[in-house]
């Protein structure tokens, strides 16, 4: 799976940090930054729950 | 079976007060990604419900209908305060719906003008920010003197306060409003202390009462709130979830009805699996709540718990830099934690409370991290 984040929407809320902070780290400078854009399928469950509890519905799985 | 008393699609609120009200996103962009065929539910718009039969188990419908019912989820809302004698005066609005937000911004469109927002609270202040933004004179007129102490304290509590005025938004506090006069529009607003302020558009923004009129007489207990177990469990096969839900956090020993975005999002879902797990124990909703709210170019966050008898203390940062964090004790824990524009700190301290990190630990890892 791939992470995609729409960048246009992402307010840098942290909340799929608070979720996942071996994928998602908001930095100082208040940017989202994505650490592995294809994490391993052990990480599915948390992937879907950011998706669902990013307050913009900026964040997406692609299936490549 | 989804009954929704609004007719239009589901929408996004929070960019009722931001984005949909200054004109940046279309309608469009507020739509909340269902997929209604997907889903397979009969979803009825602008379909009210009236009663609820709890010995029957049927709910009662504006339109005359009684359905039956298994499992029964209550998540009707909340609905705004007005100001008492503000009917009639057209340029007047409360915020709360789509259609709320499309009114004000006809108003404001109109001509640049003098917004009055009554109400310092997390709508309100948003209100003021977008339409100060949008190059509109504003006031805030604010009953308390110290406009958030009841959630955030005497110290931290003048937050919003400040922004507003960093940003030539006025602020009258600890005042409140008398009457609101003019022919058929507003045209000023009549404080307590007898001053006036000249005003074009008036938001209200006093708080929300739940909706549970609809339930008097069903035998459901309704205090602020339809009242649930730790499970969200109202009744045998009724549960609420939302705005409207009371119940007890067992994380904090509190008993609360939390009106923010992702508690809707996460006891939507905790209520449906307790409904599903039909006379099973069901698991305790115990969330570490959260919100965010964004005034200006500042991103307000509080995770957890807080209030005026707190210990209160900002432990990274400063309140003049307008960007800080400050961690909110009680009982000898971390509770809750309040940030502005620091999002790493506010998850990574919302992660702490979930773990109970005492009140002493929190302040020398505080201290280490400096």
């Amino acid at each position: 799976m791939r992470i995609v984040v729409d960048y246009d929407l992402c307010e840098s809320n942290a909340i799929c940090m608070g979720i996942a902070p071996e994928v998602f780290e908001v930095r100082d400078d208040d940017f989202l930054y994505v650490l592995d854009e294809t994490p391993g399928e052990e990480l599915r469950s948390k992937m879907e729950e950011a998706v669902r509890r990013c307050p913009k519905q900026a964040i997406s799985i692609a299936e490549d | 079976m989804i009954v929704e008393a609004e007719e239009r699609a589901p929408y996004d609120r929070p960019p009722l007060s931001k984005q949909l009200l200054s004109g940046a996103w279309e309608l469009g962009d507020a739509r909340l990604p269902v997929d209604v065929d997907a889903l397979e539910v009969d979803w009825e718009r602008g379909c009210r419900a009236t009663g609820l039969d709890l010995g029957d188990r049927r709910l009662a419908l504006a339109d005359g209908r009684s359905i039956a019912f298994d499992g029964l989820v209550i998540a009707t809302g909340a609905a705004p305060r007005h100001l008492p004698g503000s009917g009639g005066l057209a340029g007047v609005h409360v915020l709360r719906t789509l259609d709320d937000c499309l009114a004000i911004k006809a108003d404001l469109d109109a001509a640049p003008g003098r917004v009055v927002v009554v109400g310092a609270g997390f709508i309100g202040s948003e209100v003021a920010a977008t339409c100060r933004q949008q190059g509109h004179e504003v006031t805030v007129v604010e009953a308390l003197p110290v406009p958030m102490e009841r959630i955030l304290g005497t110290d931290l509590g003048s937050l919003t306060a400040d922004l507003h005025r960093d940003h030539g938004v006025r602020v009258r506090l600890g005042v409140g409003v008398e009457a609101l006069e003019g022919g058929d529009r507003v045209e000023r607003v009549r404080l307590a202390d007898g001053s006036v302020v000249d005003a074009d558009v008036v938001v209200v923004g006093i708080g929300v009462t739940p909706s549970t009129g609809w339930l008097e007489g069903s035998g459901l207990a309704v205090d602020n709130g339809v009242v649930c177990d730790e499970t969200c469990l109202a009744a045998p096969g009724v549960v609420a979830a939302g705005d409207i839900a009371r119940w007890p956090n067992a994380r904090f020993g509190e008993v609360m009805r939390v009106e923010h975005w992702e508690n809707a999002l996460e006891q939507g879902a905790a209520a449906a699996r307790r409904l599903l797990a039909g006379d099973g124990p069901g698991e305790r909703f115990e969330p570490v709540p959260w919100f965010w709210s964004d005034q200006y170019d500042r991103k307000i966050q509080l995770a957890g718990r807080s209030g005026p008898d707190d210990l209160v203390r900002v432990v990274h940062g400063s309140v003049d830099e307008r960007r800080f964090v400050a961690l909110f004790g009680r009982g000898g824990r971390v509770v809750g934690v309040l940030g502005v524009n620091r999002p790493r700190h506010v998850m990574q301290w919302r992660a702490r409370i979930t773990e109970s990190i005492s009140w002493e630990a929190g302040l020398a890892l505080a201290a280490e991290e400096a």
